[in-house]
């Protein structure tokens, strides 16, 4: 090979490297300002004063500290679920079960911190842990079970076995694990041997720095080990994964377990952190945020994190934004929805100038 | 023949089409006259498809002018074009399965008392008509699905006489025919032509062309090569027009030293997907060093045979055996543990992932293997590099190791294919349909490699519905007809009408009673 | 709980009118998404689009009713309300349409994202509104059918009904007449079958799949919209309570046909009015061994996944279903 053509392809790597951050994160970006224009023009039909509204929002999700810190935490749960979806999606498997999945994982959980009050703490740490993942990893896998052995969609079943884990859920904290003597629908708070360790003196907890961990090993995952190889095989044509020798059924199985068992975990991690006992309501929709963090972070762990983070900051900055300008903040769902919509259609037109 | 003199039905002049990255069409002019069989000759990909459905209105040209009848008109759809007089029956039939024969012949026509449908009975008794002064009997009131391939077409033919078509277009309507379903269609044609119909046909199967057109256009990569009457040329003349060179008609090779069996199927049993028997009994075996073909038509088991072999379909009852392993219920993975690989007859449901890159593509199966996979970790500097091998081995064009197989030609991608199936080191190879709508300089890359192939030991079967590439390439032939071999002969005392008969389903009795339906 | 209650006769009447009246928002999207999916459109965005159907309506009716033009509409605010919950379904179809038809979303993203935008939506605008959760609208009046409803229990059980019961029951009717019987029904069966074919007998595809998309989430708009207008006269987060991913499940087990359709749509109407029943029965005598009403709760969704399993598969689904259209691609 001579020099020139050597540069030549040297050159022509870097303009598709170019090309292709490109398209990673133009249609994002793009999509993040439509929804924030349409979010504009749902407050200007309320009546209220868009910069107002925004500076608001900005400021209670980034304004000090104090308001990082409440973004941050909002972000681990977000950012476990999507990354659970992340894997479960580039396979192909629909799993829109993760509000389920995560009441299931923080009610395992709960019921081990409510039982085990007097283990050693590590212990009783990682069992409730434990505890959590594999609740939310069986909660899903009946559903693929369902799928492999009867053919049942599982976007479908999914959303139902949602509903019966939150009415599960409801009745628990009602019922049986309900708080002595106490009125309310919830369970006793946790002793203190339940929650996870609080880090750099700050309400930051150790869930946070285990979902950024968690980062780094979904990548490693999907691009770096032959299961993952196969997982994407199943997602980009299950019928060539067939071929090749990739058993399918166990492939949603897998991906059924492991979306279902990280957002488990996120389940008791926000029990055993911000809530410390178990409630009626619990997750706040984190089970279907998740699936948007996943689709706007474009099913890549990066894009994920950095998608969880700006989710995490609408939820809270709205509640300022409420505060302030006295618009309800589910303005926030819209405008995360939104987004995504605009990525989606954002994407489809570049792809078609391609062709 | 005399040539006719009237005005051309339809004329297209100076028609351009590009596509990305492609120009299908690049200045065709084309002319019919009336009551004429016209055919256009060419390769796959030269751009045939493409001027027909632009002068059926599915394609808007980028350039050019077509009149009908002197007039010149502008399709925008496939509705104007009927309206005018156009028919078109498709290569791949555009009949809806689920539907009646009647409810596809009215699709998209006028109802008399629209918003309701019209009348069926009146419907069934137009049909019927029609069905018998053009002799294309079916029953309109039956299911298309649960209809034979040559009856479908014959439906496809009515829905174009029932919506007054004056002009029709067919798109290589033998490619799905038995020869006595081919030998059924030409009267049909003729008669057609007699009641003053004017038709396209679109071919590239040079004995029926001659046979059957009186002019033809030769296209060449979206060009016009020639316009000549079928009288003034014979075979060789066709094929180099189509193809810019010489052409070997016929693949060389030695006979076949054959040796122990690799792979054999003992009254094998097996389902369709709709559950019903797909393969009945089969028996049949491959030995290495040779080729075994299967003959049939489209439809009759070889899909769910191919399946069956290669470990995606249950076998009900029977035995598979492969290089000595039991495999009747072995896995896609372990039956290429055993030795198997398999060149898939869907390229793209089965043999490629169009996203992922070539170097994916090159090692789906192996990919958990040394030393693609180190400790667990893919390394991707290794499956790089010898999927770059394969890349300059197997001379496959355009392709870099990140290219995504999608981006590929149709015969790259089967270089691929071939490739990756190649390199697995094999002791058995299936070939279904290997040169499915390639080129022809990639048909005879691949004919060259399996022949080398064989020689170099390989047990190879081979699948195909094309006729002439089993006669070209096999050792043994296998006639199969609704999942059962009718018969098996050896290539070389082998007669193509004992074949042909037992395509549509009889068998050969010593040959001395043939003939005999 | 005295069970003898539960069989006696005045509480079957009331759990079958109670079952049927409920299963009607759940059958007007099922029939919606019939016409939709026999287009090879997967809408997954029922459950959005009934929301925002649910707060169009309920929001117009109200402001019909109690607004500046209070009295102008008079009995007809019900019916207006209606007509906007249809509006802004279809609104949200629309959105579904230029997604998967023109840009070739997929489908399922398409679906479930529209979904959260709905909720996201209905809930904004209608705390914008309303700042307590007190407001409420008349709905329609019972019409008993003259004569009819006076034939002892039978009259009881089905004659006497607001005007969306009879409505729907027409209307599937009318979705079985208009997709087997008429031109349009069979090219968009046509269309959801085998596109290309039905693309080169002249019929515009793309077209059809817009109208199929646009009229089914009308009628799950409309479906909606008569839950919280007619039905409960209230309008509250998350109201339709996964009644549009009920009715996803229910086409299939109807296989994309209306009249099995309705079927199912009562089968789930009385396991919710059984439910409604029993809590109600429970709450009188709440004591010792009542089953905790979160369980009876879960029937509706229960008996979905209990009818995915009896129907799975998509043998009778459409065969094009959930598969963009290119001209190109045939």
């Amino acid at each position: 090979m001579t020099q020139e053509q050597t540069e030549a392809i040297n050159t022509g790597q870097t303009e598709s490297r170019n090309r292709a951050l490109w398209r990673a994160l133009g249609p994002p970006v793009i999509g993040a300002v439509i929804g924030f224009v349409i979010g504009a023009l749902l407050i200007l039909m309320a009546g209220a004063n868009v910069q107002e509204a925004y500076t608001a929002m900005l400021r209670g999700a980034f304004g000090g500290s104090r308001q990082i810190t409440e973004t941050v935490l909002k972000a681990a749960p977000l950012l476990l679920v999507g990354l659970g979806l992340t894997v479960a999606f580039r396979a192909r498997v629909w799993n829109i079960g993760g509000e389920g999945q995560f009441f299931v994982g923080a009610l395992i959980g709960a019921v081990i911190a409510l039982n085990f009050p007097d283990w050693p703490r590590p212990l009783l740490l990682s069992i409730m842990l434990l505890g959590g993942v594999v609740g939310g990893m069986l909660w899903a896998m009946l559903a693929g079970v369902m799928k492999i052995k009867w053919g049942v969609s599982e976007i479908i079943s999914t959303l139902m076995f949602n509903y019966i884990a939150i009415l599960l859920v409801q009745y628990m904290a009602r019922g049986p694990l309900q708080e002595p003597g106490g009125y309310l629908p919830q369970s006793a708070q946790f002793v203190p041997e339940a929650r996870l360790p609080l880090l750099f003196d700050s309400r930051i907890h150790a869930g946070v720095i285990l979902a950024v961990i968690l980062v780094a090993v979904v990548y490693g995952l999907l691009w770096a080990t032959p299961l993952g190889f196969r997982l994407r095989m199943v997602g980009s044509r299950s019928s060539v994964a067939r071929y090749a020798g990739v058993s399918v059924e166990k492939s949603i199985l897998f991906v059924m377990a492991f979306s279902g068992g990280l957002i488990g975990l996120a389940g008791i991690i926000e029990v055993s952190t911000q809530l410390t006992r178990l409630k009626g309501d619990i997750s706040g929709g984190f089970g279907f945020a998740g699936i948007l963090v996943a689709l706007l972070g474009r099913m890549h762990p990066l894009g994920v994190a950095i998608a969880s983070i700006l989710f995490a900051a609408l939820i809270i900055g709205s509640e300022s934004m409420h505060v302030v300008s006295g618009l309800p903040n589910s303005l926030a769902d819209a405008i995360q929805a939104v987004i995504v919509l605009s990525v989606l259609a954002v994407d489809a037109l570049a792809r078609r100038r391609q062709k | 023949m005399l040539t006719k003199t009237n005005e051309p039905v339809v004329q297209m002049r100076g028609i351009v089409k590009r596509f990305p990255g492609v120009v299908a069409n690049a200045r065709v002019d084309f002319d019919l006259q009336p009551g004429e069989i016209h055919t256009i000759l060419g390769e796959n990909g030269a751009g045939k498809t493409t001027l027909m459905k632009i002068l059926y209105g599915l394609h808007a040209a980028d350039e050019g002018e077509i009149r009908l009848r002197g007039k010149p008109v502008s399709f925008t759809s496939a509705r104007d074009a009927i309206a005018q007089g156009m028919g078109m029956v498709h290569q791949h039939f555009m009949l809806v399965n689920p539907f009646s024969v009647a409810d596809n012949i009215i699709l998209g026509q006028p109802s008399s008392r629209k918003p309701l449908m019209d009348d069926p009975k009146l419907i069934h008794q137009r049909i019927r008509t029609l069905s018998e002064q053009y002799g294309l009997i079916v029953d309109p009131e039956v299911e298309v699905g649960k209809l034979s391939v040559g009856q479908q077409q014959r439906v496809e033919i009515l829905k174009t006489l029932y919506r007054g078509a004056e002009i029709l277009i067919l798109d290589e309507p033998t490619a799905v025919l038995t020869p006595q379903e081919v030998a059924d269609l030409l009267p049909i044609l003729h008669r057609l032509t007699e009641e003053g119909k004017s038709i396209v046909f679109i071919s590239h199967k040079l004995d029926e062309v001659l046979k059957v057109s009186e002019r033809i256009t030769v296209l060449r990569d979206g060009e016009v090569v020639g316009v000549t009457p079928a009288s003034d040329v014979n075979k060789a003349d066709l094929a180099r027009m189509m193809v810019g060179r010489d052409v070997i008609l016929k693949v060389a090779k030695e006979p076949a030293q054959p040796k122990e069996a690799r792979l054999q199927l003992t009254d094998v049993w097996v389902d369709s997907d709709r559950g019903l028997p797909a393969l009945r009994g089969l028996n049949i075996e491959v030995r290495a060093g040779e080729i075994l073909g299967i003959a049939g038509v489209a439809g009759n088991g070889q899909s769910e045979l191919e399946e069956t072999i290669a470990g995606l379909r249950k076998v009900k009852s029977g035995q598979i055996t492969i290089c000595d392993h039991d495999t009747t219920r072995s896995t896609p993975r372990d039956v290429g543990r055993f030795g198997l690989a398999h060149v898939p007859s869907d390229r793209y449901k089965m043999g490629l992932l169009p996203d992922f890159s070539v170097a994916e593509n090159m090692f789906l199966q192996r990919i958990g293997e040394s030393p693609f996979t180190q400790r667990g970790v893919l390394d991707w500097k290794a499956i790089h590099q010898q999927a770059q091998g394969l890349i300059n081995a197997f001379n496959v064009r355009g392709a870099t190791v990140n290219t995504p197989a999608a981006s590929l030609s149709g015969g790259n991608a089967q270089k691929m294919i071939l490739a990756r199936e190649l390199d697995r080191k094999p002791q058995v190879l299936i070939a279904a349909q290997p040169t499915r709508g390639l080129d022809v300089s990639a048909i005879e890359y691949v004919h060259s490699q399996l022949v080398e192939q064989r020689d170099a030991g390989l047990a190879i079967l081979l699948i195909s519905t094309e006729l002439d590439e089993i006669l070209a390439l096999s050792d043994r032939i296998a006639v199969m007809y609704e999942g059962e071999i009718m018969g098996i002969v050896d290539a070389a005392d082998a007669d193509i009408d004992d074949i042909g008969l037992m395509m549509t389903g009889s068998k050969p009795t010593n040959g001395q009673t043939r003939g005999t339906l | 709980m005295d069970w003898s209650q539960v069989l006696q006769w005045g509480f079957v009447i009331a759990l079958v009118t109670a079952g049927i009246r409920l299963a009607v928002p759940v059958l007007l999207a099922v029939l919606g998404e019939i016409i939709t999916e026999r287009s090879g459109i997967l809408n997954l965005g029922l459950e959005g689009i009934m929301i925002v159907g649910a707060a169009g309506g309920f929001m117009t009716a109200y402001y019909l009713e109690t607004g500046p033009l209070a009295g102008l509409a008079g009995s007809w605010s019900a019916w207006l309300g209606l007509g906007a919950g249809m509006l802004a379904g279809m609104a949200m179809g629309l959105l579904m349409a230029v997604l998967s038809i023109t840009l070739h979303v997929d489908q399922v993203i398409a679906g479930v994202t529209l979904v959260l935008f709905g909720h996201g939506l209905a809930d904004y605008f209608y705390r914008l509104q309303f700042s307590s959760l007190t407001a409420r609208v008349t709905g329609l009046e019972q019409i008993s059918i003259p004569l009819l409803s006076d034939i002892p229990v039978l009259g009881e059980l089905l004659f006497r009904y607001d005007p969306t019961v009879y409505l729907t029951v027409f209307l599937v009717f009318l979705t079985w007449f208009f997709l087997f019987h008429t031109t349009w029904g069979l090219n968009i069966r046509s269309i959801g079958e085998h596109p290309a074919a039905t693309e080169t007998s002249g019929i515009n595809v793309n077209l059809g799949r817009y109208a199929a998309t646009l009229i089914g989430a009308g009628l799950a708009g409309l479906g909606g919209a008569t839950l919280t207008v007619v039905q409960l006269g209230l309008f509250r987060e998350g109201i339709t309570a996964g009644r549009g991913w009920i009715a996803v499940a229910l086409v299939i087990f109807a296989r994309w046909r209306p009249g099995l359709a309705l079927v199912g749509a009562l089968l789930f109407g009385l396991a919710d009015a059984l439910q409604f029943r029993i809590q109600a029965l429970s709450q009188v005598e709440r004591g010792v061994g009542t089953l905790p009403y979160e369980f009876l709760l879960m029937l509706p969704y229960l008996l979905t996944l209990i009818a995915l399993l009896y129907r799975r598969g998509r043998r009778d689904a459409p065969a094009a279903l959930g598969i963009p259209y290119t001209q190109d691609s045939h």
